[in-house]
């Protein structure tokens, strides 16, 4: 996911700005120790809130769509956040028409989310036809993977299995991508963008489902973003 | 001869038309509103939609049959949990807010925007309604139409939403009695009325055969059948967010068609400045197209030069209206309401201007009449017209938040008057001047 983010930014001549929570990484946190809630908060929400605040950015594009979780479902276009990266569910701008009001005070920035209105499949289908190039890891192979809980997780990238943990190979891939050790692939042998379509007309399981991260409380994502998380 | 221009004007459109939709995923959109209590059974009749419909999924159908709460009663499955029922939102303090959701069938994809029911969430009602193509009013059989189902249909018709159809609910509690149905739908006129049990699924995705005095669709082939509105039959207006410079050789007008059609040769007028030039491309990521139709996405490059900025717009021959005096029906979004005398940022299209509101002083959650006056003059059509071009929002200055929600008034401003008519004015009105000068001079 990271070598396809950096050759593809240089192919299109963007400039690539990479914010880590240093310190988070340095104290080695990971989901095992902290659990996912916490190690969510520190590598990903804080990373987020920090690197916008750090750059001063007024505006956020995020690729997030309404059909994929709950509290998404409930998401603005142009979410407001104020000075914190907060965002305040119970208090969301009025968003009528294509009227989307971009104003904000000092410090606030908001999170633009353009695709909020298309489906997984749509997703899908504009990848086929217009020929958007996709990381790998969308795509099935043989992977060694450990199954944990019912979730396939791959092990490509160091992973680090629990006692008694077995890693076996499993033809499988990606529906959703996260961070490695909480984000499951799917048993799948579709390995062409085609292919994958097909198998989501069959589909009869919610994309995050192997997001483990949505799961680890009631209202999970709601309270995530309230924090901060994209 | 004279049909066949109209011919060929139908036979363009459906060129343009099917690339579109197939572009779209091969089916048209329909976006309707839900509105109702949870008492009403909304949440049960919008998951039993989804379940019968194919768009919710197992592991969701999976987590509702685990759930410890059920409404529905023993061998029933809850649907309402499907959609993360208001009640339960209420008891969990998770918010409550519009909430979209996606399902599609072989016809046709849908979304929907589930509104909360109470007077205190009309902003949400509001924000979900805007873009809707009908709304679904849910209505418990036993109590008939509410305070609260009189509001959502009216908020359906300030909106313009084209059709309205109340769902008449829980028919399976009255044994599905005809004299039932009928008393609610002479109480609530003015829209279809389709009698349902979201419960046991009656008359949502397939016909009831426990009524066979109703002879209508379900509520799913009534959705499946209504017409989505496609703006391409009308003025063409395309609103400029960006011009597009790379280079001194390409200079083009980005935007989404908000209504109309475009063809390459066509004459254009620009707005404000009333000039015109003729179409030399439509340039899109995928090529130049030789037409284009809302609510597209292009870049239309002019033959000349001409003055054109974000904010402006592009309109065909028939010209919208313009003023700096604008009067439009309203709605007061947020506590402390729209006072008269106060400055506001209006939002109209791409543009975004200081205005004072001169009459209309509305409390959160009222309904009327106001009138602004903008800094710089707006060109517009009204709401009836035009939904997009004849919208706006009163942005606070001080919170920055969205206050107001306007819809413009059919005979606002004037007609705009195109360049040369003007000017033909002005030297008519300068010969007379002279005129009256050289009779008063005794010359």
């Amino acid at each position: 996911m990271i070598h396809f983010r950096d050759s593809y930014t240089r192919e299109i001549g963007a400039e690539l700005i990479v914010y880590t929570n240093d310190e988070a990484v340095a104290a080695g946190a990971n989901p095992y120790d902290l659990g996912t809630s916490k190690c969510c908060n520190l590598l990903r929400t804080r990373a987020v809130v920090d690197g916008l605040k750090r750059y001063g950015f007024d505006a956020a594009l995020g690729g997030a769509r309404r059909d994929e979780e709950k509290s998404r479902a409930k998401e603005r276009v142009f979410s407001l956040r104020d000075s914190h990266g907060q965002w305040d569910p119970k208090n969301q701008r009025p968003e009528l028409w294509n009227l989307y009001n971009g104003q904000i005070n000092k410090g606030e920035s908001v999170r633009v989310f353009p695709l909020s209105n298309w489906t997984e499949f749509d997703v899908w289908q504009y990848i086929h036809e217009d020929k958007i190039p996709i990381v790998p890891l969308y795509f099935a192979k043989p992977r060694e993977v450990v199954v944990r809980g019912g979730t396939v997780i791959p092990l490509e990238a160091n992973v680090k299995l629990l006692p008694r943990e077995q890693p076996q190979t499993v033809m499988c891939r990606m529906r959703s991508l996260g961070c490695t050790p909480c984000s499951g692939a799917i048993r799948s042998e579709a390995d062409t963008v085609p292919k994958i379509i097909e198998e989501l007309k069959a589909f009869r399981r919610s994309e995050r489902e192997n997001r483990v991260i949505d799961f680890d409380q009631e209202g999970s994502m709601e309270l995530k973003k309230r924090e901060g998380y994209f | 001869m004279a049909a066949q221009p109209v011919v060929l004007e139908k036979a363009v459109a459906r060129v343009a038309l099917t690339s579109f939709l197939k572009s779209e995923g091969e089916k048209d959109l329909l976006r309707f509103s839900t509105a109702g209590s949870v008492d009403d059974g909304k949440s049960t009749l919008i998951g039993r939609l989804l379940f019968d419909a194919g768009g919710a999924f197992e592991d969701q159908i999976e987590a509702v049959k685990a759930s410890k709460v059920n409404r529905a009663g023993a061998g029933h499955v809850d649907f309402s949990l499907l959609t993360d029922g208001l009640k339960a939102e209420r008891e969990q303090g998770i918010t409550i807010d519009v909430a979209y959701r996606y399902f599609a069938t072989p016809k046709r994809k849908f979304i929907i925007a589930d509104t909360p029911g109470h007077e205190e969430y009309t902003r949400n009602m509001a924000t979900g309604a805007s873009n809707c193509d009908a709304a679904v009013v849910l209505v418990d059989v036993r109590q008939g139409p509410t305070e609260q189902s009189h509001r959502h249909a009216a908020i359906a018709r300030l909106l313009g939403i084209p059709h309205t159809i109340v769902a008449v609910n829980k028919m399976d509690l009255v044994d599905y009695d005809q004299s039932a149905f009928e008393r609610v739908k002479a109480a609530f006129p003015g829209a279809d009325h389709i009698p349902v049990s979201a419960l046991m699924g009656d008359n949502v995705a397939t016909r009831s055969t426990k009524m066979p005095w109703y002879g209508g669709p379900s509520l799913l082939e009534k959705l499946e059948q209504l017409p989505s509105s496609h703006r391409f039959n009308e003025p063409f207006r395309l609103p400029v967010q960006l011009v597009i410079r790379p280079d001194a050789e390409f200079r083009g007008y980005a935007g989404q068609i908000a209504a109309g059609r475009v063809r390459v040769g066509e004459e254009l007028t620009a707005l404000p400045t009333r000039r015109t030039a003729r179409v030399a491309r439509i340039v899109t990521y995928d090529g130049d197209l030789d037409e284009a139709i809302a609510p597209m996405s292009v870049t239309v490059v002019l033959d000349r030069e001409i003055d054109l900025s974000r904010g402006g717009l592009l309109v065909g021959d028939a010209l919208p209206h313009q003023g700096r005096r604008i009067a439009a029906q309203a709605v007061a979004l947020l506590p402390g309401g729209i006072q008269a005398g106060r400055e506001y940022l209006l939002k109209h299209g791409a543009s975004l201007v200081p205005a004072r509101l001169l009459s209309g002083t509305l409390a959160m959650n009222g309904i009327g009449p106001i009138e602004v006056e903008t800094t710089l003059p707006l060109h517009f059509d009204s709401y009836r017209e035009n939904r997009l071009t004849g919208a706006f929002v009163l942005i606070d200055r001080v919170s920055n938040n969205t206050v107001a929600a306007a819809m413009i008034e059919t005979g606002s401003g004037e007609q705009t008057e195109p360049l040369l008519m003007k000017l033909a004015r002005g030297l008519r009105r300068a010969a007379d001047a002279l005129e009256e000068f050289s009779q008063g001079s005794g010359i």
